[in-house]
């Protein structure tokens, strides 16, 4: 069971729209591990000094990691299957 | 891994305080003028962005509290151990500058044409989105019947306390405080739970729309216990604030 302190894609809506170019948190994204679908705003996102990483809220596997680096956002999204 | 950094539209500008007024004990609203705001839909936060005199900065997301339409507002609770809202709560005054930007958020928002009825759940806080969705629901002349479930410690805890007593036709506000509560009190007392959402949420054969918003643990509780009363997991829209910090 994912804690109180966890976020969802609603926390991360600024960074992914500056990173995009538009509003990501209605976007529908697959999970690469377990297939399930949702919208980004549901997704579970635990921010830390280190960066941002998001989760399946049904099995937990990474889905995407931000991570800015000397200015530059670095972004992973591996673990989605399908973003859009 | 790879590196990208996409250029979008949403920029970071200043904006003024124009005004700040006291909510509870330890909450704030604040007024801003921002020049070249875009204008925002109701549901939506914005980000606000401080900056230390050693160049430290901190960002935060906060729902605004105004419906589309009028000034730009939003209303802040100080946690005990935050870094942004004992200043945003305490040191900001009207004339003071912020950087903020927005408006964020399309998946967290309501429109007329969406419909309803609509089952609005806030925990604390998290009554802030709500409260621009029923004064823009009012501005539009929405028909839509609406019930905000509201979870707040105390009565004193309760923001927008003179609105949410003198609802718009067609909304019903019910409170629950789960500390303490007044002589009196004959209403909720507990934490929001199964029985209770089955006693005040709309049917799902009503074809309801739901918003949640709050700390996690309530946003979750909530979430579930729709779901459980037959809302479909779609019908059900969440936003977490993390831990109450209670």
């Amino acid at each position: 069971m994912l804690g109180p302190g966890v976020l969802d894609g609603n926390a991360i809506g600024g960074m992914l729209m500056s990173l995009f170019g538009a509003d990501m948190t209605a976007a529908t994204g697959v999970c690469g591990s377990c297939g399930t679908v949702a919208q980004v705003a549901e997704f579970a996102v635990y921010q830390s000094e280190l960066g941002t990483v998001v989760r399946c809220r049904t099995c937990e596997a990474v889905l995407m990691v931000f991570v800015e680096v000397r200015g530059v956002t670095c972004v992973d999204l591996q673990g989605l299957a399908r973003l859009g | 891994m790879a590196g990208t950094a996409v250029r979008g539209r949403l920029t970071w500008q200043t904006a003024t305080v124009a005004s700040v007024l006291d909510e509870t004990p330890s909450v704030r609203t604040v007024l801003l003028e921002v020049p070249e705001w875009p204008g925002h839909r109701a549901g939506q936060h914005l980000d606000v962005r401080l900056t230390a005199e050693d160049g430290y900065q901190a960002e935060r997301s906060y729902s605004i509290a105004s419906a589309p339409g009028e000034p730009v507002a939003i209303t802040v609770e100080r946690l005990e151990d935050g870094e942004v809202s004992p200043y945003l709560t305490q040191e900001l005054r009207a004339g003071d500058q912020i950087e903020v930007r927005g408006p964020i958020g399309g998946y967290f928002v309501w429109e007329a044409a969406t419909g309803g009825p609509l089952l609005l759940a806030a925990g604390g806080s998290g009554v802030v989105p709500l409260r621009a969705i029923l004064r823009y629901r009012v501005m539009v002349g929405s028909p839509v019947p609406v019930r905000l479930l509201y979870s707040s410690r105390s009565w004193a805890d309760v923001i927008y306390q003179d609105e949410l007593s003198r609802p718009s036709p067609g909304v019903s506000v019910i409170h629950t405080l789960t500390r303490s509560h007044p002589d009196g009190w004959t209403g909720y007392t507990r934490r929001v739970d199964a029985a209770m959402l089955a006693q005040v949420a709309f049917r799902a054969s009503a074809g309801p729309l739901a918003y949640v918003c709050g700390p996690t643990n309530f946003v979750e509780a909530v979430a579930a216990g729709l779901v459980g009363l037959g809302y479909p997991a779609g019908r059900v829209r969440t936003e977490r604030f993390g831990a109450s910090g209670q």
